[in-house]
């Protein structure tokens, strides 16, 4: 081997001068083919990858809308609606990336409620988590920043209500809201600047998930059990067994993903968003998109102007610390009898929160948002903390192989290998 | 090598602090007043640019307003309400003791010539527009604006009584440049 080059397997002559040189094939294979994963994923374990396909349909689709779309409040409606009537597939390129943005709302969360699940935030994989939240709400500022583009009616109520939040900030609020519109109201301004930071944001998730999935790869991905593996018999490489895995939950992800785009592309919108901008009409009844409103829920469930918006960003802050509030040293919920059904409970508690989210604020949907609220904090506050001192786990298995192989079916050649017994 | 990079035992200051130290805080403290001093165009060029804040004032005709009307105009960007009060409407708004004002302020301090109100037609809450600048909108429970968004309930004064809103609905700067003329701003 000459010094300084990195000394490479490829057979491939040319592979083999560029790997020698840059081992981005070395490095490729070591994360991605032979890297050693829990060999007992089921489908949840799908998401992450769903998630990382779904953010390059989005950088794609909104790189090649960009080129048509008119950043200025005179144009942008008429543009988009241009993009949708007169530009060759328009329609496709922005029904893919108005839909695109739902499925990854909906994959995330499923994501997230995965780790929440088997509990992945917890000791070693405290940063991933962290990151994973960094992501979400990075997410929520390009959606919600994406969503103001258009300049229909919802994206410039939208705009204003959500910008108007920074207001109940103490002292300083109303400088901040000025210098986030960059005038006296939501304007032209706004809208170019949001333009701007919705072009950037996605390549900082990119930098992000980058990172959340090199620290994946330091301690490696937790597994249905939640027991660390024990050895080559508790893993199988990356590919082909689960390249093939993920394969099969993109075709489905696709699916329907299709089904929206093609048979149903505005029903999770909002039809006054096919009105144009005016600054002088508030839409009778706002809401925003449908995978903020367990937040708005929030937003609304408290009468105080700042104590509400307190609460909206608490609810999203309380994650970074999920990781320290939860004191159970057992992952998997499947060996918590009592947590399970308190979470289960803060998942139904969830999908309240976004029903009523879409509700008036008025009469018994307030009563049910203070309440729904109220559970959503205590099940982090309160009963987590406790229930790692007063709960009495189940018997964790020994290994991940042994439930997996007692079945008695056939054992890949690596595991083979090795004895079983010392697992 | 490596020994004559080590710092020396501290000989002079008190123990552990060399001159070392001092170098490493005045770069640091340098460094970041630079990076500071580099931000701030950026933070600023997002604030109001000049074009913006000339256009900053909107003149009003009230000679067609009939009493019990109101016009909406732009302002900033932002719309203003205009509203020539009946007497029933300027007497509930100062017959209301201080006392029951969420923000309190006297109908007086927010006129400047009877029998016209101006406040900016913005929620102080989240900055939606209030309705009951037309005749068939509702009002609210204090006949004055009612903002759908979240709630809040006005008086005939503009200020809140009822719902999620912190402050009364802003009185702009404004003038009369005549009997039948403001401008605003
Ligand atoms: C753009 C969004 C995201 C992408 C592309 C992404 C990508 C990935 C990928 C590829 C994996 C490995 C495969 C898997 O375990 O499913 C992973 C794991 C993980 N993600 Fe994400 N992720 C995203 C958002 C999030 C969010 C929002 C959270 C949490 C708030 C999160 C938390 C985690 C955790 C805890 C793991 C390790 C899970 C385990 O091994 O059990 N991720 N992510
Ligand atoms: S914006 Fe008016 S009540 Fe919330």
């Amino acid at each position: 081997m000459a010094i300084g080059l990195h000394q490479s397997d490829f057979k491939n002559p040319v592979v083999r001068w560029i790997d020698s040189r840059l081992p981005v094939f070395t490095m490729m294979q070591k994360e991605y083919g032979t890297f050693p994963t829990p060999r007992n994923f089921n489908y949840f374990w799908n998401f992450g990858a769903l998630a990382m396909v779904n953010l390059l349909i989005m950088i794609a689709t909104g790189v090649f809308l960009s080129m048509h779309y008119t950043a200025h409040t005179a144009y942008a409606f008429d543009s988009v609606e241009r993009i949708m009537r007169d530009v060759n597939f328009g329609w496709l390129l922005r029904y893919v990336h108005m839909n695109g943005a739902s499925m990854f709302f909906i994959v995330v969360y499923i994501h997230i409620w995965r780790g929440l699940w088997y509990g992945s935030y917890k000791a070693p994989r405290e940063i991933l988590w962290i990151l994973g939240v960094v992501i979400f709400l990075l997410m929520m500022a390009t959606a919600f920043m994406g969503y103001v583009l258009p300049w229909g009616q919802m994206s410039f109520w939208g705009a204003t209500v959500i910008t108007n939040l920074f207001s109940a900030i103490p002292v300083v609020g109303n400088d901040i809201v000025v210098w986030l519109w960059g005038g006296f109201s939501v304007d032209n301004p706004t809208l170019n600047r949001f333009f701007s930071l919705h072009y950037l944001l996605p390549f900082v998730i990119v930098g992000v998930v980058f990172l959340h999935v090199a620290a994946l790869h330091i301690t490696g991905s937790n597994n249905p059990l939640g027991i660390d593996p024990k050895g080559p018999q508790d893993t199988l490489p990356f590919h082909p067994y689960y390249t093939i895995k993920d394969s099969v939950g993109l075709i489905v992800y696709f699916i329907f993903f299709a089904f929206l785009v093609f048979f149903a592309p505005n029903y999770l919108g909002h039809p006054d968003n096919y009105i144009p901008a005016n600054p002088l009409v508030t839409p009778a009844h706002i809401v925003p998109e449908w995978y903020f409103l367990p937040f708005y829920a929030i937003l609304r469930a408290v009468p105080d102007k700042l104590g509400g918006v307190a609460l909206m960003f608490g609810s999203i802050a309380i994650l970074f610390i999920l990781p320290w509030l939860d004191t159970s040293p057992v992952r998997s919920m499947r060996f918590r009898p009592v947590a399970k059904w308190f979470l289960v409970l803060w998942g139904i508690n969830f999908c309240i929160l976004t029903w009523v989210g879409a509700k008036p604020a008025e009469g018994h949907y307030v009563t049910i948002a203070r309440w729904a609220t109220t559970y959503y904090f205590l099940y982090f506050l309160v009963i987590l903390p406790l229930l790692g001192r007063l709960e009495r786990p189940l018997k964790l298995p020994e290994s991940i192989a042994l439930p997996v192989l007692r079945g008695g079916g056939p054992i890949p050649a690596g595991a083979a290998a090795k004895p079983m017994e010392k697992a | 090598m490596a020994d004559a990079m080590a710092p020396h035992a501290a000989p002079h200051g008190e123990a552990g602090e060399t001159r070392r130290d001092f170098l490493k805080l005045t770069t640091g403290a340098f460094a970041a007043v630079g990076v500071g001093a580099i931000a701030w165009p950026f933070i600023s060029s997002m604030n109001p640019a000049r074009d913006v804040l000339a256009l900053a004032s909107t003149e009003v005709d009230l000679s067609p307003i009939a009493v019990g009307q109101a016009v909406t105009v732009m302002w900033r960007g932002k719309p203003v309400f205009v509203r020539r009060r009946a007497e029933e409407e300027i007497k509930a708004a100062r017959e209301v003791p201080l006392s029951q004002l969420r923000d309190p302020q006297t109908d007086q301090s927010r006129v400047i010539r009877d029998p016209w109100l101006v406040v900016v037609g913005v929620c102080t809450h989240l900055g939606c527009v209030p309705l009951g600048q037309k005749p068939t909108d509702a009002r609210g429970d204090y006949g004055g604006w009612f903002c759908p968004c979240h709630g809040s309930h006005y008086d005939t004064s503009g200020r809140i009584r009822l719902g999620p809103a912190p402050a009364n609905l802003a009185v702009p700067e404004y003038n009369f440049t005549s009997d039948t003329q403001i401008r605003i701003g």
